[in-house]
C-alpha cells in the first residue's frame, strides 16, 4: 500500500537452556564477584523467552508480511533446535569463547536470524526471566532504535 | 518526548479466506483459520501516544479521553464481531493482526489531537502480534 506506514509482524518462541557466566579474562575471585551465583560451577538454567519481529509488505492476497509457518520453521531451524534443552556454554559453538549472558544470546540469535529471506529483522527481544528483558536491533540503526 | 501506552481488550470472530484462490490454495496458505465457520480470539491492543506533557495539567493528553476514544472507534466496532462480516473498514482484507493493526491506526489517528499517534501494537495471542507506526519513526 502506498501509505507511510510501517507492519512489523511478532511472534515469540520458548526455550529452556542451562548456562554459567565465567569469563576467562577474569580470575576466579572476580568472576565470583562479577558473576555472583550466576559463576556457579556446575551452572543453572531458565525458560527464555524469544521476541521476533520483521518487517516488509502486507501481501493483498494473504493480509501477511510472512507465514507464520515458514517464520516459525526458520526460527526452529536456526534457533530453537540448537539452544532448547542445551548448555549455551558447551553445546553452542560461539558460547565457548564468548560469555552466555542475555545480552551476548540476543546479538548471537539476531545473527542468525538476520538472513530470514522472506522479511527484513527488526528486532530480537530475549527474557531471561520474566523481569529480565534484552533487545538487540543490529548495529546499523541501533542509535535510532528507542528501547523500553 | 513522552511516549504514553494505554491498553485494552476486545474479544472478536474471524477467518481467512481469499476468493480468488482456489479452495485448496486456501487451505495450505492459512491452515486452520480458514475454517469457513471462523473462530475467535482475545485480542488485547496497546496504544502508545507521543507528545509533551503539558505545563499546566502535567499530562501528554488526558487519559480518560483516550479511553473514550478507544472504547468508541475499538470497542464498539470490533468487540464480539465477527471481523469479516461487521467491521466495514475490513471489508476485502484479510483480517490478519498485520490489516487490523493498520485500520486500527486510520481510525485512531484523526481522533488523538493532543500528542499524536506513535504506534499501535495488536496482540491476537500473547506469543503473535502485529505493530504499525509510521516509517522512520523510533520503536519506543
Amino acid at each position: 500500500m502506498s501509505d507511510d506506514l510501517k507492519i512489523v509482524f511478532g511472534r515469540r518462541y520458548r526455550f529452556a537452556a542451562s548456562h554459567r557466566l565465567h569469563s576467562e579474562k577474569l580470575s576466579d575471585e572476580e568472576n565470583c564477584r562479577v558473576y555472583g551465583k550466576c559463576n556457579n560451577p556446575y551452572g543453572h538454567g531458565h525458560n527464555y523467552v524469544v521476541e521476533i519481529s520483521v518487517s516488509g509488505t502486507v501481501d493483498p492476497a494473504t493480509g501477511m508480511i510472512v507465514n507464520l509457518t515458514d517464520l516459525d520453521s526458520f526460527v526452529q531451524g536456526e534457533v530453537i533446535e540448537a539452544f532448547d534443552h542445551k548448555s549455551l556454554n558447551e553445546d553452542v559453538g560461539v558460547f565457548r569463547a564468548t560469555v552466555p549472558t542475555t545480552e551476548n544470546l540476543c546479538k548471537e540469535i539476531y545473527q542468525r536470524l538476520k538472513h530470514f529471506p522472506l522479511a527484513k529483522l527488526e528486532r530480537v527481544r530475549v527474557e531471561e526471566t520474566s523481569n529480565n528483558a534484552f533487545e538487540y536491533a543490529g548495529e546499523e540503526i541501533q542509535d535510532r532504535v528507542a528501547v523500553h | 518526548m513522552m511516549y504514553l501506552t494505554r491498553k485494552i481488550e476486545f474479544s472478536a470472530s474471524h477467518l481467512y479466506h481469499n476468493p480468488a484462490l482456489s479452495a485448496e490454495e486456501n487451505r495450505r496458505i492459512f491452515g486452520k483459520c480458514n475454517n469457513p465457520h471462523g473462530h475467535g480470539h482475545n485480542y488485547t491492543l496497546e496504544v502508545t501516544v507521543a507528545g509533551e506533557p503539558d505545563p499546566v495539567t502535567g499530562m501528554v493528553l488526558d487519559l480518560k479521553e483516550l479511553k473514550a476514544i478507544l472504547e468508541r472507534e475499538i470497542t464498539e466496532r470490533m468487540d464480539h464481531r465477527f471481523l469479516n462480516y461487521e467491521v466495514a473498514e475490513l471489508k476485502g482484507q484479510i483480517p490478519t493482526c498485520e490489516n487490523i493493526a493498520r485500520v486500527i491506526w486510520k481510525l485512531l489517528e484523526p481522533k488523538i489531537t493532543q500528542g499524536r499517534l506513535h504506534k499501535v501494537r495488536l496482540y491476537e495471542s500473547a506469543d503473535i502480534f502485529a505493530e504499525c507506526y509510521r516509517n522512520g519513526a523510533s520503536h519506543a
